[in-house]
């Protein structure tokens, strides 16, 4: 777009609809913030200012980790997702290394399987998963989570890097091959090394996703001691018509920052990961 | 691989090594089903076969713990009989598309005014995109209690402007209660749309805009006849994701508000949740949730062939 020429038509153009996009992103993150940090005289006091805290507490927070199973969660989220992106990094690249380089019969249908079952969304299986889970004697263990993930994560991991292999010249491998190396070696030891920057993004997402995940730990998990983040927090919480929104705000707040920070750290991977994933394919 | 090099490669291969195990595992063909057979084998037991096993469950009267037994399209037949059905067939169309298009427009605006140079403008977008990373259940809560009935922030505002107490009840009306979770899904899938968008404004070159205002387009001439028309296969992709997606959304209205009140906000999703979670009926819970199939065949689809061909 041709940008604007004075101060007050460039504020026109992009500070208001900028400023305005902004507001509205980080209220509820600023909200989190602010509850989170009232004592509860302020917090249910319906005469004071609801933006500002007088008197700022921790107290919520030292309840929460003290008198529920918070910490207890967020290590099962990290386990469930670090181990879940694991799989599902391996398995993607063993789907996307393939099609990306090799030719045989079969190798557009696959494609196109891969994609399709990336897009099935989880509220079409989860009843039958649910009975799945039971037979298998895996109803309330961290198994449960981490074997059903990667049905969504490896499609995913496999189409992302699908992309990112095409974009990787073959060069190397051409003299590997002409070296004498076999395809594996030459797959693990040339190509693999080349992709870092495709790995960081199709893991940051699969983290993210895995850590975002709410239906099947909603019902493969029903003990505390077994709960993620987002189900320990509706689950417990909330205690029948009770809400301890202090509580409740400073567990979504530490429930988002593991997220947040890696998210951070690989904006631009993530970005990019993004934009090709999605949209290039 | 090029022909030639391939051709190369193959050659001193086979003088290399005679017709071995090593060379049998050397062919691409053997060489990448090998390499795709255990994630395959993988997806086909836990995604092919529940995908299978659900609609034999739809065929069944399941109730929990207890074997079925077969009674062909009972199921969806009680589904089309049962006028909460319809209200929550009703109900997910309206909400997919009223938030679709809200994604799109919004997302849009966002793509067309960040696509200008400020300071800081990486940090902005890193900010921007935070309601679409940040775990839906934790974003919703914060969302919940912003609309809490007695100590919601926003009626705090509406009161502070003249609205007569105690403000509207945001979850507690069947209307507002729709138009609340529309807002909210947008609010989080907003930024998807907005910076997906924005990289492909970017790739729109100069040139084009520059041409088109030696030619005497206007501002929006330029954004209806150059912008709109190159970024048209983005917008299409992104929004047959977030279709699907919104289409059979779950987390949001189990977390605000259960579906309530009256069914008001009742999505395929929820209700096949509580059906076979919440009343034990499991063959009918997966009729309800395989009510969604057609729709999404057809989405699914369409994607998968345009993906390909792009």
């Amino acid at each position: 777009m041709i940008t604007g020429h004075g101060p007050v038509q460039r504020a026109l153009r992009l500070w208001l609809p900028v400023g305005f996009f902004m507001i509205v992103a980080l209220f509820p993150f600023y909200w989190m913030a602010v509850t989170s940090l009232k004592p509860n005289a302020e917090l249910y006091n319906r005469h004071m200012m609801p933006l500002l805290v007088l008197h700022p507490t921790l107290k919520h927070y030292v309840d929460l980790l003290t008198q529920t199973s918070f910490l207890l969660w967020t290590w099962n989220t990290m386990l469930v997702a670090v181990v879940s992106t694991g799989i599902s990094l391996v398995l993607g690249v063993m789907l996307a290394y393939p099609l990306a380089r090799m030719r045989f019969a079969g190798a557009g249908l696959i494609a196109m399987t891969v994609a399709a079952i990336y897009l099935v969304p989880q509220p079409l299986l989860f009843i039958p998963l649910a009975d799945v889970i039971n037979r298998l004697g895996l109803g309330n263990t961290l198994t449960s989570v981490i074997l059903t993930y990667p049905t969504m994560l490896v499609p995913f991991c496999a189409w992302l890097l699908l992309g990112y292999f095409k974009t990787v010249p073959m060069e190397l491998e051409e003299a590997a091959r002409i070296d004498g190396a076999s395809r594996l070696q030459t797959m693990r030891r040339i190509f693999l090394p080349l992709c870092t920057p495709g790995f960081i993004s199709a893991g940051i997402f699969a983290f993210t996703l895995s850590q975002n995940e709410f239906l099947y730990a909603l019902i493969f998990l029903t003990k505390s001691s077994v709960r993620t983040v987002p189900v320990g927090v509706i689950a417990e919480l909330i205690r029948g018509d009770v809400f301890y929104w202090g509580q409740l705000m400073a567990g979504a707040l530490l429930g988002s920052i593991p997220v947040a920070i890696i998210y951070s750290f690989f904006v631009e991977h993530y970005v990019a990961g993004l934009t090709s994933g999605s949209v290039k394919g | 691989m090029t022909l030639r090099s391939e051709l190369l490669v193959a050659g001193v291969r086979r003088e290399r090594r005679a017709a071995s195990l090593s060379g049998w595992l050397d062919r691409q063909s053997v060489f990448s089903w090998l390499m795709m057979a255990p994630p395959l084998l993988f997806l086909a037991a836990l995604v092919g076969y529940p995908f299978c096993y659900g609609i034999l469950l739809s065929l069944q009267d399941r109730p929990v713990a207890h074997p079925g037994t077969f009674v062909g399209l009972r199921n969806f037949a009680a589904n089309f009989n049962d006028p909460i059905f319809w209200q929550v067939t009703a109900n997910t169309f309206l909400y997919t598309a009223a938030a679709t298009v809200l994604k799109m427009v919004g997302g849009l605006a966002l793509a067309v005014a960040m696509n200008q140079q400020f300071p800081l403008k990486n940090l902005v977008r890193a900010l921007l995109l935070l309601p679409f990373i940040v775990p839906t259940v934790l974003s919703t809560v914060a969302w919940m209690w912003i609309l809490d009935p007695a100590f919601s922030v926003l009626n705090w505002f509406l009161l502070a402007l003249g609205v007569p107490k105690p403000g509207p009840s945001w979850l507690g009306n069947p209307v507002l209660a729709m138009g609340s979770i529309i807002v909210i899904n947008t609010w989080r899938g907003l930024p998807f749309y907005g910076i997906t968008l924005l990289a492909g404004l970017q790739t729109v070159p100069p040139e084009l805009y520059e041409a088109a205002t030696i030619d005497g387009a206007s501002g929006w001439q330029r954004f209806r006849f150059v912008t709109l028309p190159l970024l048209q296969p983005i917008i299409l992709i992104v929004t047959l994701f977030s279709v699907i997606f919104t289409f059979a959304d779950f987390q949001l209205v189990y977390v605000l508000t259960h579906g309530g009140p009256q069914n008001a906000t009742q999505l395929f999703a929820t209700y096949a949740f509580d059906i076979a979670m919440g009343a034990g009926q499991l063959g009918r819970g997966a009729s309800v949730a395989l009510a969604m199939f057609p729709a999404l065949v057809l989405l699914i689809a369409a994607l998968t062939i345009y993906m390909r061909r792009t």
